[in-house]
């Protein structure tokens, strides 16, 4: 009886400390969302009560409603809507790229294997040790010379830079289906092409899927690459575009600045929550293997 | 996990020798289609990696403003990046820098793992929201956090780009709430992949909470604490886009050097920041030292992700 009591006791406080852990981390969840929230709040304020009540909720005076939205989408010398398109246009060819050309050299050198094959490989795990300060300006040159500075074709830098971490992993994950399958192909009379596109690829999926989020959670935040290599004048992207704003320290309306905070993260946050699983399971296997 | 780890090398080598009797069939034709398969992944990585950073290695020993007007001066450009007080600030800084937030992201982001795979209710949402920062790019996360800061200081009339210790600082907390989650994803599924069984024979064994802890689920994640380790290390050599958002190197200091010129250190600049200042700073003159240094941070880096694989593979090994 009293041993049954004994158990049930410990049942309950471990209840009990569990339940008080949920509400302390939930405390903490709130704080970690802070920041965000203060942004958000902020880009409803008037410019000048920005500074100076940042972390007031707005009153009368200083709400201005959807103003900043409006006003942040076309203010200063560079609409803001055009550095979203160029970072989306950006983002999706480069990925795109990645993906395609990178899986099909892989399977080219897991597969013929020769001795050009293994040089490229190893080429490409050396490219992932390489900082980009180490690059950025001969590749600036380079990319100048020629004419890869606008957005329709930075994907070329992009396929060439990025190539690394996608060609090491696609090649591992060859390197783990059977050749069997391929073979079985090619006797039924495929060529290398159908064979790819009919046979390979859909098995290659799941990292598809994995480097494909690394790739875009990449390109989408990359500042520095397309800061140097494009046409400045003409092109921004969503990073280059609010360094700029910073830059103009206090020149520009802190209220429209905080809304196109906010527009350029809730693309980011529903990238997020509609593709939890596949993300975070993404970026364990990048870092493992990266 | 691994077991998978175990056996990959031997299979491996079973394969590569098959693979060269076996896909005769495959590999004629397939050497016929190089254009279509290889060739532009290779074309792009020669523009985007490869010549870039051969020009790169030639050009940290040349005298140069643009490309095309380099000319050969020997070591002396590293001679000059060894010698700039900048420099050696910039890699101090960034090396404090890093031992601290080594420790507090990974302190922390175990701590959340830890208590995450206790069966609390709500583990999936926590999980959602400690990741979530890590999405965001590092120059919005920089402006986000410059204006929290500023917020806060200037209550007491001052700014996070007027004091080191206030950009050091907020640096620190940018970088933890940004990398905590991700580093707490890598420790959950490490800590998940303990055997529930070992920990109950420890529980009836007599092993306290504290001495389970201790005993068997660290030296058990110890490979995830090993990739987390080097990931914040590499990742606080390598940061750029945070650094440059939230202070840019403020506040300035001039100094005096032996010869008796003058030169001015940015206080809270780190290697990355500096060699981006060194190339497109006031002077273009100083881009032969501002390749050289570049060199030297590559070394530095790829030194540190070399360290990391050997340690991972003996570690292989071991198992």
């Amino acid at each position: 009886m009293s041993a049954d009591k004994k158990i049930k006791k410990r049942r309950s406080s471990k209840g009990a400390g569990k339940m008080s852990l949920t509400i302390v981390f939930a405390i903490v969840a709130v704080v970690y969302m802070l920041p965000i929230v203060i942004v958000l709040i902020n880009s409803f304020k008037e410019n000048t009560f920005v500074k100076t009540e940042t972390f007031m909720l707005p009153n009368a005076e200083s709400f201005v409603g959807l103003d900043n939205y409006i006003k942040g989408m076309t203010f200063g010398n560079y609409p803001f809507f055009l550095s979203v398109f160029y970072t989306t246009v950006i983002t999706l060819l480069s990925t795109f790229l990645i993906l395609l050309c990178c899986s099909m050299a892989a399977w080219y050198i897991a597969r013929v294997n020769s001795k050009f094959c293994k040089i490229v490989y190893y080429l490409c795990v050396f490219s992932m040790v390489v900082p980009f300060q180490m690059v950025m300006f001969t590749l600036a040159k380079t990319s100048d010379t020629l004419k890869l500075n606008t957005p329709w074709t930075i994907p070329v830098i992009y396929l060439g830079f990025g190539a690394g971490l996608a060609v090491f992993m696609f090649t591992g994950f060859v390197k783990s289906i059977p050749l069997e399958i391929e073979e079985a192909a090619a006797i039924d009379g495929c060529g290398p092409l159908r064979t790819y596109f009919k046979v390979v690829l859909p098995m290659l999926k799941p990292t598809l899927i994995s480097v494909g989020i690394l790739e875009i959670m990449w390109i989408w935040n990359d500042y520095l690459l397309p800061y140097l290599v494009l046409d400045r004048n003409k092109y921004m992207t969503i990073p280059i575009h609010i360094q700029y704003l910073r830059g103009s320290y206090g020149a520009v309306d802190l209220g429209a600045t905080m809304a196109l905070i906010v527009f350029s993260i809730i693309p980011v946050i529903v990238f997020y929550l509609t593709c939890q699983k596949h993300i975070i399971k993404g970026v364990a296997a990048g870092a493992v293997k990266g | 996990m691994k077991d998978e780890t175990k056996t990959t090398p031997k299979k491996k080598k079973k394969k590569q020798e098959f693979s060269g009797v076996s896909s005769k069939l495959m590999r004629k034709p397939m050497k016929r289609c190089f254009p279509i398969f290889l060739l532009p992944m290779f074309l792009a990585f020669i523009i985007g990696f490869v010549y870039p950073f051969a020009q790169g290695i030639y050009l940290s020993f040349c005298k140069f403003t643009t490309t095309s007007n380099a000319e050969f001066i020997g070591i002396g450009n590293y001679i000059k990046a060894l010698k700039d007080p900048s420099f050696v600030h910039a890699f101090w800084y960034t090396a404090l820098y890093a031992i601290v937030s080594l420790v507090l992201i990974n302190v922390l982001a175990f701590l959340l793992a830890y208590v995450l795979t206790q069966n609390i209710k709500g583990t999936n949402i926590f999980r959602t929201v400690f990741f979530m920062p890590n999405l965001i790019g590092g120059i919005v996360l920089g402006y986000i956090w410059s204006m929290i800061f500023d917020g806060i200081l200037s209550r007491f009339g001052t700014s996070i780009l007027l004091e080191t210790k206030y950009g050091f600082w907020g640096l620190v907390i940018l970088m933890c709430w940004q990398q905590i989650g991700y580093m707490m994803i890598i420790y959950i599924a490490g800590l998940q992949a303990i055997s529930e069984d070992m920990l109950e024979a420890a529980h009836i064994d007599g092993a306290n909470g504290w001495q389970r802890l201790w005993k068997v689920t660290i030296p058990n994640v110890m490979p995830s604490i090993t990739i987390c380790m080097f990931l914040t290390l590499t990742n606080a050599f390598k940061l750029f886009d945070q650094n440059l958002a939230l202070t840019g190197g403020a506040p300035f200091e001039t100094s005096v050097n032996p010869d008796g010129t003058l030169s001015i250190i940015k206080t809270t600049e780190m290697l990355a920041l500096n060699i981006y200042n060194t190339f497109y700073g006031q002077s273009s003159s100083s881009r032969g030292t501002g390749q050289a240094k570049a060199v030297i941070f590559f070394i530095l880096v790829a030194t540190i992700s070399i360290l990391q694989l050997r340690s991972s593979k003996k570690k292989e090994v071991q198992q």
